[in-house]
């Protein structure tokens, strides 16, 4: 088959996502231009939706597995397209109706393009490839994070993101730099072959920990944390969603791409005693700084969005540690972990949502009695929240189980579970701040003269459906990690 | 049979949130419903269990595969100590609604919760695979939570709050535990029996042992992790102390025993003495500590410390009668402690609005409320150990096993019963036997003792006398059990 045929084959489903960008740009100017902008917002969400779906239909019918020119497909990164398209579409749903901005057309196009740049990001194994997706999804989401014009805060988040991404861009950029004039390629394999003929190149470690900077930045790892809370907040939270979720996993993915393809070898020794070069010992300190910081800063946080944000920077922490274990469990730990956790902030920002459109903000004090006005509401949100934090039978719960399972049993027995005990600990105190934001809704009495507009149906089963999901997933998780393991085992990319 | 238990418990807990309308009557019929129907299935499920084998032995119950990747499986199963307890939970679980009946606001959210966590405390009792195990575990911490910050009383938040967090946190300490204990078994199975065939090198045992002991005992009371027993107790509202005392704790005593206990028997050997001596500080403390409490409710809190430094202590005896008195003990416990914090709780709290012993001194309460005096009575009769009741036959024979293990332990766990019946006299007297003026205080909300709380009453009394006159029905459960081969590696330790 012609090379350019193949490519267009295996690339279908990110070409129907950006045409559908396209679409929705042009419907949006010419056809409905003159039409409200609740209207307008309804039509661009729904050809979105539609788009994604069409997408999703397509990576589930035809499982292609090629590897052409730049792009290294296998079944494995055609599901990941599953998940990431949902995402997509969640957070498609919940814009609907929140009333961000006049410009519908723009802000879903760019919400694809975002979602082209997390399929283009799992679909290569060369790290320009790698890179340049990334710069398609962390531009995309720059501009939609400043999309409330309204809003000083949310412009503040987008420079915010701007500055502190483009800085790790720049930082990765140099590192893959350094890799290309030592390796003589930018192919992960080719990376991999060349380091095992010539180990210990200690340029090799200094460019690895530089490209490592721009996906620390993308997981909000710390020490590279400090934009998240900000644009957590400061973002519109369908925005501050999609960047919790379908940004994380895809980036997670790749990272474990790059470093158990590309640097497998590079592993280390985890014991810190004898202390080897490798990648262990950085993902050691940037689990333990991000568990640690996350979940003490969460512990004083009033307003959730920023509580969700600390979250997150803890919950980068735990997912690091699967890609410390052994590589039989590593990827499956770490992509039951991150889209399970994708499901669980998606629908704990959809609530936040859902009360912010009720004229409130998200302090913790708006959700004060929230049972008692919207009880369905306040029973998904109490899932996401206890998943979050660890309760089984919900999803969170055997995720962490799975991710310190795998830890404790790599590279040599117990070596790591000091790291594990910290993790288990750090989970156990993460325990309070979300009982915080449940004392308020389920305990604290409401504000006496308070109103409660009914909330918009879409966003209403959007966040039932992420409940069921995180719910089902809890119980039996089979049901998605059977898929994982099966396909991890047949192609391990 | 017995699956029936867990899961009638989570149906009514579901059927629960989903009933429509703020009417607190409905909520309460499916309660005592579903209470009813696990005391019926955990009632069915012991004759099935004696019908078909030798009773004591461990009978699976569901054996199914659940998560292949890690070799979880959903395995319950049951042998004579876990039987025991099932019963007991049955016997709290419909006497907390009985005495729940007056609760008004939110009726339907506090039964479901106080369902779901029935419903854990069963999985609890019944799981063999650890994961599950751990699981059910973690499922009763939450719903504890929400039942005294929602409904409770005296600082309730804060008692909540330090609840939940101890709790959590000695859950941790067990994930800890059994994540190393998979991984160095081989990380093919959360199964107990095949796990505690593994031979676990004792270095290993050492810290391992001490760490899921502890993260368990942190909910049986073991002093000094106990802080969070009296504050939770106080703050609970009635039904969710009866079941705190009742049979929560026992969730950690029971996980000590057969996780910690029976997986590392090298590492219970080296902590032997050490968490004997803290049981028996447990005891002394515990009853001290209730014996100069001015709040009814802390004397009942502290009482329930000193009285699980018992079932420890029983369990460091390795030997067999004080184990077996370990297990009489937690089944005997949850009854009595269940029965006091009804009757100050329900019957004395709800009407006079102040547990405070001097303010209660002048209110004549056993005249006012008669049955709730004559209840009182009995249980506290119970409580100090008194022979032809449950408590008795369980504290001998934990005094007998230490006596055998370690004597002076036992002179001083027998002196911390007579600070208990100390204690126990002094809050009898204060709160309802006390020379008050002649006439009758006017209580406005001094109605007669209620139906449902005459029959709850009547339940729990009926239980601790039963046992207490005829011990043989449950020690026919225990004792078999013990010699199971489960059990065996603890008695192989046992013999120096």
């Amino acid at each position: 088959m012609n090379l350019y045929l193949e490519c267009l084959t295996a690339s279908t489903p990110e070409i129907i996502v950006i045409a559908t960008a396209l679409i929705v740009l042009l419907v949006d100017l010419t056809v409905v231009q003159e039409k409200p902008a609740a209207n307008r917002a309804a039509l661009a969400g729904a050809i979105t939706c539609l788009g994604c779906s069409l997408a999703m239909a397509w990576v589930a019918l035809l499982p292609s597995s090629v590897h052409v020119a730049m792009l290294a497909i296998s079944p494995m990164t055609q599901w990941l397209k599953l998940p990431l398209l949902l995402m997509t579409v969640f957070a498609a749903v919940l814009s609907w109706h929140q009333r961000i901005t006049r410009h519908a057309g723009e802000y879903f196009a760019l919400l694809l393009l975002a979602a082209s740049g997390l399929m283009l990001l799992i679909s290569s194994d060369n790290l320009l490839m790698i890179f340049i997706a990334l710069e398609l999804l962390s531009i995309s989401l720059y501009a939609l994070a400043a999309f409330n014009k309204a809003s000083l805060a949310s412009s503040e988040a987008a420079l915010k993101y701007l500055l502190f991404g483009g800085m790790s861009a720049a930082f990765t950029l140099f590192g893959i730099s350094l890799i290309y004039g030592l390796a003589g390629d930018v192919q992960l394999n080719f990376i991999a072959a060349r380091l095992r003929s010539q180990p210990g190149e200690p340029l090799f470690y200094v460019a690895l920990v530089m490209t490592l900077v721009g996906f620390a930045f993308k997981l909000a790892a710390a020490p590279f944390h400090l934009w998240a809370p900000d644009v957590y907040q400061g973002a519109p939270t369908p925005v501050a969603s999609f960047i919790a979720s379908g940004s994380k996993v895809a980036s997670f993915f790749v990272l474990a791409r790059i470093l158990l393809t590309a640097f497998p070898g590079a592993r280390g020794t985890a014991s810190l005693n004898d202390f080897l070069p490798g990648w262990a010992p950085v993902f050691i300190v940037l689990a333990v700084l991000s568990m640690v910081a996350g979940n003490v800063a969460a512990i004083v946080q009033t307003n959730v969005k920023r509580l969700l944000a600390y979250s997150a920077i803890a919950h980068a922490g735990y997912a690091l540690l699967a890609l410390l274990a052994d590589q039989r469990h590593a990827l499956s730990a770490l992509l039951f972990y991150t889209i399970t956790y994708a499901f669980t902030v998606l629908g704990a920002f959809a609530v936040v949502g859902v009360v912010e459109d009720s004229g409130r903000q998200a302090s913790l004090a708006d959700f004060a009695g929230l049972s008692r006005r919207a009880p369905l509401l306040s029973f998904c949100m109490l899932v996401f929240m206890l998943s979050l934090a660890g309760i089984p039978p919900l999803s969170g719960f055997f995720g962490k189980f799975y991710v310190f399972t795998a830890a404790a049993s790599a590279p040599t027995q117990l070596s790591l579970l000091w790291l594990v005990v910290v993790a288990v600990g750090a989970s156990a105190v993460s325990l309070y701040y979300y009982l915080q934001v449940l004392k308020q809704i389920y305990a604290v009495a409401p504000p006496p003269s308070s109103t409660w507009p009914r909330p918009a149906i879409s966003a209403q089963v959007t966040i039932v459906m992420l409940a069921i999901i995180v719910i089902a997933l809890g119980c039996a998780p089979d049901l998605l990690l059977g898929k994982i393991t099966a396909l991890l085992r047949s192609h391990p990319f | 049979m017995l699956a029936w238990t867990i899961y009638i418990s989570f149906l009514g807990a579901a059927l629960l949130m989903f009933l429509p309308g703020d009417n607190p009557g409905p909520p309460r019929v499916v309660a005592l419903l579903s209470a009813l129907a696990g005391l019926f299935f955990a009632a069915m499920g012991i004759a099935e269990c004696c019908r078909h084998s030798a009773a004591g032995v461990l009978t699976d119950v569901v054996n199914a595969p659940w998560i292949g990747e890690l070799g979880i499986r959903y395995h319950l199963a049951a042998d004579g100590i876990s039987l025991v307890l099932v019963l007991l939970t049955g016997i709290a679980a419909v006497a907390g609604v009985l005495f729940s009946w007056n609760i008004e606001t939110r009726t339907r959210e506090f039964f479901a919760l106080y369902l779901a966590l029935i419903g854990g405390v069963y999985g609890v009792f019944l799981s063999v695979d650890l994961f599950l195990l751990f699981v059910f575990y973690e499922v009763a911490i939450i719903p504890k939570y929400f039942l005294i910050a929602i409904w409770g009383s005296t600082r309730r938040e804060y008692g909540a709050m330090k609840l939940a967090l101890y709790s959590f946190v000695g859950s941790a300490m067990v994930l800890v535990g059994l994540i190393a204990a998979y991984v160095v078994a081989g990380g093919k199975t959360f199964d107990l029996v095949e796990l505690a065939k593994y031979p676990f090198p004792a270095g290993f045992q050492n810290w391992a042992f001490i760490v899921v002991f502890v993260g368990f005992a942190i909910l049986a009371g073991l002093w000094p992790f106990h802080t969070w027993a009296p504050t939770g107790h106080v703050a609970a509202p009635t039904a969710a102390s009866m079941l705190l005392a009742g049979v929560v704790m026992k969730l950690g005593a029971y996980g000590a025993l057969r996780v910690a206990m029976t997986l590392f028997p090298i590492g219970l050997h080296t902590w032997q003495n050490t968490i004997a001596v803290l049981a028996v500080i447990g005891i002394v403390y515990g009853a001290l500590v209730a014996l100069v409490q001015q709040d009814f409710k802390f004397v009942i809190g502290y009482s329930s410390v000193s009285h699980m430094g018992f079932v420890l202590l029983g369990m460091m005896t390795l030997s067999q009668i004080g184990l077996s008195g370990a297990v009489l003990q937690m089944f005997s416990h949850g009854i009595i402690a269940g029965l006091l914090f009804a009757v100050v709780g329900r019957m004395v709290y709800d009407r006079t609005h102040t547990r405070d012993l001097a303010k209660l001194q002048p209110m004549n309460l056993n005249q006012v409320l008669p049955f709730a005096a004559v209840t009182f009575v009995v249980g506290c009769a119970a409580s100090m150990g008194l022979p032809g009741f449950s408590g008795f036959i369980a504290e001998m024979q934990v005094l007998v096993g230490a006596w055998k293990t370690f004597p002076v332990f036992a002179v001083i766990a027998a002196a911390g019963i007579l600070a208990g019946i100390a204690y126990t006299l002094r809050v009898l007297v204060k709160a309802f036997f006390a020379e008050g003026p002649a006439e009758l205080p006017n209580l406005p909300d001094c109605n007669r003792i209620s139906v449902p709380e005459r029959a709850g009453a009547l339940l729990l009394l009926a239980a601790t006398l039963v046992i207490g006159l005829c011990p043989r029905l449950l020690l026919d459960l225990i004792t078999p059990s013990l010699n199971s081969p489960l059990m065996s590696p603890l008695w192989k330790a046992g013999l120096r």
